[in-house]
C-alpha cells in the first residue's frame, strides 16, 4: 500500500494545485508511516538482540538436553528423555535443589522487608539524604567475587572476624562453611548484603512517585505512620513490589559464586555438597563437558523458577496491602 | 515477620508527638545501616595493608597498616591486573551506554505510542525477565565458538547491550513521568516520532536514564559467571581475575583482599562522582512526577 499510492500520484499531472495536494498527502502518508512504524522499530533492537542471544540459546539448550552431547565426543546421540530421567534419580541433584530453596528463602524473605522498611525511612526529608543514599547502595557496587572473598574472611574458623565477636559471648569457633545450617546462614547474610540496598532504592524511587497529597490527607485523619506505610506507600507501589520479589526469586534460584568461592574454591560446594547449589551443580557438568546432562539441569531450574516466580506472583498480587 | 514490630515501635511515635526522638532513631537506624554497609569494605582495606601473619592475631587488626602498596605490586605480579581494568572499563561502558539507549527508545514506544501488539510484547519483555542468563549459557557458549569471539570483549558486550530489566524501568518510569499533553503538544507543532524522542522523553527520561545506567554499568562491571565461562585467565575482566586469585592462593587472603579492593575502588570513584547527581535526578523527578 505505502509504496503504490505515491506510485499513482506521480503519474498525475503536474499542476500547481495538484502538486501542494501530493505533497499533503505524502506528508500524510509519511506521517502515518512515522506514527504506525516507529514504534516498532523502537522496540525491535531488543526483541532481535534477544531473540538471538537470549531464546535462541534457551531453544537450544533443550535440543542439546535431549542428547548425550559432550564436547570430547564427535558424535552427539539423540537419547530423548534419558537425562531427565538420570537426574530425578540423582542425590545430588535433589540435595542441589534444597541448598538452592533454603539459601533462597533464607535470603529473600528478611532481605525485601527489610529493603522496604528502609526505603520507607528513606523517604522522607532527611539531613545526609545522600549519603545515606549512597551508603545504601555501597554493597551493591562490592562484585560477588569480592564480597564471598571479604565474607570468607570474615566467617572464617580461627581468625574471622565473626568468630571473633562471638566469642565475647562464649560461643566456640564457628566452622560456617562444614555445616548445612551454618553455610546456608553464611551465603545468606552474603546475599542480603549486597542486595538489601539495592532493592531498597528501587522501593525509594516507586515511593517517591505516590502523591504527597494522600500522605497529608492521611495525616489530618489521623492515620499513624506505620498504618500510612500499610495502607498507603505498598498498595501504591504494588507493581514494583511485585516486580523486585519476582526478579529476587529468579536471582536467588541462579546463585553461583557464593557456593563457588566460598571457603575454598570448589566445584561441589563444599566437601559433603553442603552448599551446592542448582546453578553450581550444572557448572560441576559444564566443566566435565557433560554438555547434554548440563543442559537437562538448566531445564529442570528453569522450570522450578518459572513455578516459584509463579506462586510469588500470585501472592504477592493478591495480597491488598497487608504485605506486612 | 520480626520487622513487622520493628515497624510498629520505630515508627509510630513520630505520629504520637515526639518527633525529635523518632527522628533520631531514624538517623540511628540509618547511621548503623551505613556502618554494616562500609565495614566488610573498611576491613578489606585494612587486610589489603598488612601481611598474613598481622591476620592470625588477637585481636585482629582494625587499622590500615604499610604494606598496601607491596601487596598492590604482588597482584600485579600475579595476574593481568592493568588489562582487567581496561577489559571492565570497555564492557561496562559499552554495556550502560547502549542498555541506556535502547531501553529509554523501547521504554518510550511502550509507555506513550499506540500500536498494535503493545500489552503483548510488554508482556513477553517481562516474561523474560524470567528466563535465567545462566540457563542459555551453553549454548551461548557454543554460539561465541562459531563467532570465533571467545576470549574476546565482543563476546561479553554484544549479547548484553539490551535488558528487558532496562525496557521495563523505562517504561515505568515513563508512564508516570512524562505528560501526554507534552508530546500532544510536540506533535501539534508537527514533530515527527524521533523528534519527539530526541526533544522530549530524553529530557524527561535522563533522570532515570542515569539510575539504569549505574545500575547496567555496576552489574556488568561485577558479572562473573559468563565472563568465567567465556574468557581465559590471560585475557580477563577484572572478576574474572580476582576469582583466579581467590581460586589460586585460597590461604593468601592479603593477596585476594588487595585484589578485591583494587577491583572494588574504581567502582566506588564512579559511584561517588555520579551518585550524588543520580540521586538528586530521582528526587527532581519524583518532585515534578
Amino acid at each position: 500500500m505505502a509504496t503504490r499510492v505515491p506510485e499513482r500520484l506521480a503519474e498525475a499531472p503536474p499542476g500547481k494545485p495538484m502538486g501542494s495536494r501530493r505533497r499533503a498527502v505524502r506528508r500524510h502518508l509519511v506521517h502515518q508511516l512515522d506514527v504506525k512504524g516507529s514504534p516498532y522499530a523502537y522496540v525491535a533492537p531488543f526483541f532481535l538482540l534477544f531473540s538471538a542471544f537470549g531464546l535462541f540459546p534457551l531453544v537450544y539448550t533443550a535440543w542439546v538436553s535431549l542428547h548425550e552431547w559432550t564436547l570430547l565426543a564427535d558424535e552427539q546421540p539423540f537419547v530423548g528423555l534419558e537425562n531427565f530421567r538420570t537426574l530425578l534419580a540423582d542425590d545430588y541433584f535433589w540435595n542441589a535443589t534444597f541448598n538452592t530453596l533454603s539459601i533462597g528463602v533464607l535470603s529473600t524473605v528478611p532481605q525485601l522487608l527489610l529493603a522496604i522498611w528502609l526505603a520507607h525511612l528513606l523517604n522522607r526529608p532527611l539531613r545526609a539524604q545522600t549519603f545515606f543514599r549512597v551508603t545504601l547502595l555501597l554493597p551493591n557496587v562490592t562484585s560477588v567475587v569480592a564480597v564471598v572473598v571479604i565474607f570468607s574472611q570474615l566467617f572464617g574458623r580461627d581468625f574471622g572476624m565473626i568468630n571473633w565477636m562471638l566469642s565475647w559471648f562464649g560461643v566456640g569457633a564457628v566452622p560456617w562453611n562444614e555445616g548445612v545450617a551454618t553455610s546456608h546462614v553464611a551465603i545468606s547474610i552474603m546475599i542480603m548484603w549486597r542486595w538489601t540496598g539495592y532493592n531498597a532504592l528501587i522501593f525509594l524511587a516507586a515511593m517517591q512517585a505516590v502523591p504527597r497529597e494522600l500522605y497529608e490527607a492521611a495525616t489530618i485523619d489521623g492515620a499513624s505512620e506505620f498504618t500510612q506505610l500499610r495502607r498507603i506507600t505498598i498498595p501504591m507501589i504494588k507493581p514494583t513490589i511485585v516486580f523486585v520479589v519476582i526478579t529476587s526469586t529468579i536471582g536467588a534460584m541462579q546463585v553461583l559464586a557464593e557456593p563457588l568461592l566460598f571457603g575454598v574454591y570448589t566445584l561441589t560446594g563444599g566437601v559433603d555438597r553442603q552448599y551446592q547449589t542448582l546453578a553450581l551443580f550444572i557448572y560441576e557438568n559444564f566443566v566435565k563437558l557433560d554438555l547434554g546432562y548440563a543442559s537437562a539441569i538448566s531445564w529442570m531450574m528453569f522450570v522450578f523458577i518459572v513455578v516459584i516466580a509463579g506462586i510469588n506472583y500470585l501472592i504477592t498480587r493478591r495480597s491488598r496491602g497487608g504485605l506486612v | 515477620m520480626t520487622g513487622t514490630t520493628a515497624d510498629r515501635t520505630r515508627v509510630r511515635p513520630a505520629r504520637r508527638g515526639a518527633p525529635g526522638a523518632s527522628r533520631r532513631l531514624i538517623y540511628l537506624t540509618l547511621t548503623a545501616v551505613a556502618f554494616f554497609s562500609a565495614v566488610p569494605l573498611y576491613y578489606s582495606v585494612v587486610v589489603a595493608s598488612r601481611d598474613n601473619a598481622a591476620l592470625a592475631e588477637v585481636p585482629p587488626p582494625l587499622v590500615p597498616g604499610g604494606n598496601f602498596f607491596a601487596n598492590v605490586a604482588r597482584v600485579f605480579d600475579t595476574v593481568p591486573f592493568g588489562l582487567a581494568l581496561g577489559n571492565s572499563v570497555l564492557v561496562s561502558g559499552s554495556i550502560a551506554l547502549s542498555v541506556m539507549f535502547f531501553s529509554t527508545l523501547a521504554g518510550f514506544a511502550f509507555a506513550k505510542l499506540r500500536f498494535r501488539g503493545r500489552n503483548i510484547l510488554l508482556l513477553l519483555t517481562v516474561a523474560t525477565m524470567m528466563v535465567p542468563a545462566q540457563l542459555g549459557i551453553i549454548p551461548l557458549y557454543m554460539i561465541m565458538v562459531k563467532l570465533e569471539w571467545t576470549g574476546t570483549m565482543y563476546a561479553l558486550i554484544v549479547p548484553a547491550m539490551v535488558s528487558a530489566f532496562g525496557v521495563f524501568f523505562m517504561t515505568q518510569y515513563l508512564s508516570r513521568a512524562l505528560p501526554t499533553e507534552l508530546l500532544e503538544a510536540g506533535r501539534v507543532d508537527g514533530c515527527s516520532t524521533w523528534g519527539l524522542f530526541w526533544h522530549v522523553v530524553i529530557p524527561v527520561a535522563r533522570p532515570a536514564a542515569a539510575v539504569l545506567g549505574m545500575l547496567t554499568f555496576m552489574s556488568a562491571w561485577n558479572d562473573y559467571f559468563w565472563p568465567l565461562v567465556v574468557l581465559t585467565p590471560e585475557n580477563p575482566t577484572v572478576q574474572v581475575a580476582l576469582s583466579t586469585l581467590a581460586a589460586g592462593y585460597v590461604n593468601d587472603y592479603v593477596l585476594g583482599l588487595t585484589g578485591t579492593a583494587l577491583g572494588t575502588l574504581p567502582l566506588v570513584i564512579v559511584f561517588a562522582l555520579l551518585g550524588k547527581q543520580i540521586i538528586g535526578g530521582i528526587m527532581q523527578g519524583a518532585v515534578k512526577g
